[in-house]
């Protein structure tokens, strides 16, 4: 069973420290939950372990299958088994929903193996057809452009989508809730649910507790100014529903900026 | 895609040009011709030729294109048969582009061709033939459509090509005929100093259907020059149609000079496919006189450039009479110092009412050397009329990298993918899988070539 841990991951952008040290593990099986007000650096994490070229780790390693990640550019990241949900899903105009899927299951096949000549056309359509039907997508929806006037609810769907077809081992959800309506979420939040297993092993990053009453996390982790400050089970969550985050930046002294 | 519009600043540039002249001479003009009409037209296309200057910079047409490193006085036509001494057009390239077979194919080659087409399209009293040929047999019917489309006087390399023209395709079709089968014809130019010099006439009657693919082509040879002026005059009929396909891969060494117009009259329609991938450099003049009521003319253009390629197209759409549509959409990349031009014009003419004109041009440039330059143009004098434009000069965006690298997909696919969509829409305005093909082909050789270089 893999794990993915964070170690005193220490980040900045522009020079300016975002992360302080944060320390985690998630093992494959395991949903996690990181929730904190805005700004304490919760998408910078999950850019972070997906190796966006913006974020300087200035601190610390993040160990997954026996290397430090941080060492690895995005692509090979992502072959290795770590799935990033993006919070603001990237358009590629001209490219369709198929297509793309398609490059990146290649792109793992060659990385296998040089000679590989790519997924035979009817497999592909036979998996892509079975993961649409388990998100309860239009067939049609394959032919679009990827994220290409896509409204938000659907940004997200093909971003769960491509984690459906791509089968991770860890999955980060960056703000997977934000902008959905309570349908959308909820279609949304069943695809991941549908997704998970003994193999998947999940970091869902939210600001509101309510995308966790679809998707039950075993660990919640509360993130202040750049660290992790508070771990607890599924109650922890409920708690800073009724509560607010008040009462951490009170515990933690923590002045507002 | 990362678009900012590009602002063109406009100098005066004063120098004048020195190239050393044409060596050709008035005897290499074939007068012996049935018709004063085509004897005429070539005389005076040779007294145009004499008479015009080489294009200068201080020209606008000419401003962004530098043709001072033409060898122009080295350049000598080909003698006849000289193909068999050349090296033979390759097999892929007269293999059908469109549907399993062709209803006709043209073969055009240094001092020599081949034609041929399907007798039933024959006995319907379809024309497609070599110039040489139609310029003996229907000096009549070429008539209909020589130098009404493009004048001698349109500039220098159209004189040129007017004048001495050796090669050349004449395609006929009579009243109310439907081809379904399209027709295909190849010109295939190597060889070192030689002027490929070629016309192309099309006329269609009223009510007929066509669709015609016309590629050039030839082998990279580096270190010399060849030369190519070649004219295109196209006639569509009251209510014709024409898909019209043309493939520009000339290799390295080509210097490139073409004039084109496409007359299509009322209730006619024009589907017009641009692709250009080759020559050293190009200037093209790619014009649709929309001259009857109701008259539909649609371009759809694509250019990729790499290495020291100069392409240079000027595309006018003229709207001369009311009810009428243009539709134009060019699209190129640039790789490495390589450098593009696209100008284009919507001119509505006075009281041309109820006109719908649209032109875009969208560039993706791919190297921090390559340059893009897009000039819009509208002039119009009418006042009932719906004209709109668009023109970007963009880079891939770094954040659409990086999406698809934490998809697993290494950056070279990344960007080669991003290229592949970025062509798309124009892919999808070509209705033949082959010719699709040999576009998308031309864009993979040329990003292979590009991440060898990176």
């Amino acid at each position: 069973m893999a794990a993915l841990e964070i170690k005193n991951l220490h980040v900045s952008i522009e020079g300016k420290e975002i992360l302080k040290g944060v320390n985690l593990t998630i093992n494959q099986g395991e949903v996690h939950a990181i929730m904190g007000p805005n700004g304490t650096g919760k998408s910078t994490l999950a850019y972070t372990l997906m190796g966006h070229p913006s974020y300087q780790v200035t601190q610390g390693e993040v160990w997954y299958k026996g290397q430090n990640i941080l060492e690895l550019e995005p692509d090979e990241r992502s072959r290795l088994g770590i799935f990033l949900a993006f919070q603001y899903p990237v358009a590629i105009p001209g490219v369709t929903v198929a297509n793309f899927l398609r490059t990146a299951l290649n792109a793992r096949r060659r990385a296998e193996n040089p000679e590989d000549k790519g997924i035979p056309i009817l497999e592909f359509r036979k998996l892509i057809r079975s993961k649409m039907e388990l998100l309860k997508m239009d067939p049609e929806f394959a032919g679009r452009y990827l994220n290409d006037g896509f409204s938000g609810g659907e940004k997200k769907r093909a971003e769960i989508l491509q984690m459906a077809v791509l089968q991770p081992e860890i999955a980060i959800l960056d703000e997977t809730d934000s902008g959905l309506d309570i349908d959308a979420l909820r279609i949304v939040s069943e695809g991941v649910n549908a997704l998970r297993g003994p193999n998947l092993g999940v970091l869902v990053i939210t600001h509101y507790q309510r995308i966790l009453n679809y998707i039950q996390p075993d660990f919640v982790h509360i993130m202040l100014d750049g660290r992790i400050v508070e771990s607890g089970g599924a109650d922890l969550a409920l708690h800073l529903e009724e509560h607010g985050y008040e009462w951490v930046r009170e515990k933690y002294e923590v002045v507002e900026s | 895609m990362n678009e900012t519009p590009r602002i063109v600043t406009r100098g005066r540039r004063s120098e004048t040009i020195e190239i050393p002249e044409f060596t050709f001479t008035r005897e290499m003009m074939n007068l012996d011709l049935p018709g004063e009409t085509l004897v005429e037209y070539r005389r005076n296309a040779w007294e145009a030729f004499q008479r015009l200057p080489f294009p200068t910079p201080r020209e606008e047409a000419w401003r962004r294109t530098d043709i001072r490193g033409l060898h122009a006085n080295r350049f000598r036509l080909p003698r006849r048969d000289e193909y068999l001494d050349l090296p033979p057009a390759p097999e892929r390239l007269l293999a059908p582009l469109a549907g399993s077979s062709h209803g006709g194919e043209i073969l055009l080659m240094a001092g020599g061709s081949q034609v041929r087409l399907d007798n039933d399209l024959a006995s319907q009293g379809v024309i497609f033939t070599d110039l040489e040929t139609a310029l003996y047999h229907y000096p009549d019917l070429v008539s209909k459509i020589i130098g009404k489309a493009v004048k001698p006087e349109d500039g220098k390399f159209a004189a040129l090509a007017g004048a001495l023209a050796q090669t050349g395709v004449f395609l006929y079709v009579p009243r109310g005929v439907k081809v379904s089968a399209p027709l295909h014809s190849l010109l295939w130019g190597p060889g070192d100093h030689l002027a490929y010099l070629s016309h192309l006439l099309v006329y269609l009657e009223e009510g007929t259907e066509v669709t015609y693919l016309h590629e050039s082509a030839s082998p990279n040879e580096p270190d010399t020059q060849t030369l190519h002026c070649g004219n295109v005059e196209v006639y569509i009929g009251p209510g014709a149609k024409l898909t019209f396909v043309e493939l520009q891969s000339w290799g390295e060494s080509v210097w490139n000079f073409t004039h084109e117009r496409v007359i299509v009259d009322q209730q006619a329609s024009l589907d017009w496919v641009f692709g250009a991938v080759g020559s050293h450099l190009t200037k093209n003049f790619s014009e649709i006189d929309l001259v009857g009521e109701g008259a539909v003319g649609k371009m759809s253009g694509f250019y990729f450039t790499d290495h020291d390629q100069h392409l240079d197209h000027d595309t006018q759409q003229n709207h001369l009479a009311s009810h009428t549509t243009s539709d134009l959409l060019f699209k190129g990349a640039l790789l490495h110092e390589s450098r593009s031009v696209w100008q284009g014009m919507i001119y509505v003419a006075p009281g041309a009412q109820k006109t719908d004109g649209y032109q875009a041009n969208r560039n993706l440039v791919l190297s921090r050397k390559a340059r893009a330059d897009s000039i819009p143009g509208l002039e119009i004098l009418a006042d009932d009329v719906r004209c709109t434009h668009g023109a970007t000069v963009g880079k891939i965006d770094e954040e659409q990298i990086f999406y698809m690298m934490a998809r697993g997909i290494p950056r070279k696919i990344a960007e080669r993918t991003i290229v592949g969509g970025f062509f798309d829409p124009i892919m999808q305005r070509i209705p033949f899988e082959g010719v699709r093909q040999r576009f998308e082909e031309a864009i993979e050789a040329k990003m292979a070539v590009f991440e060898e270089d990176n």
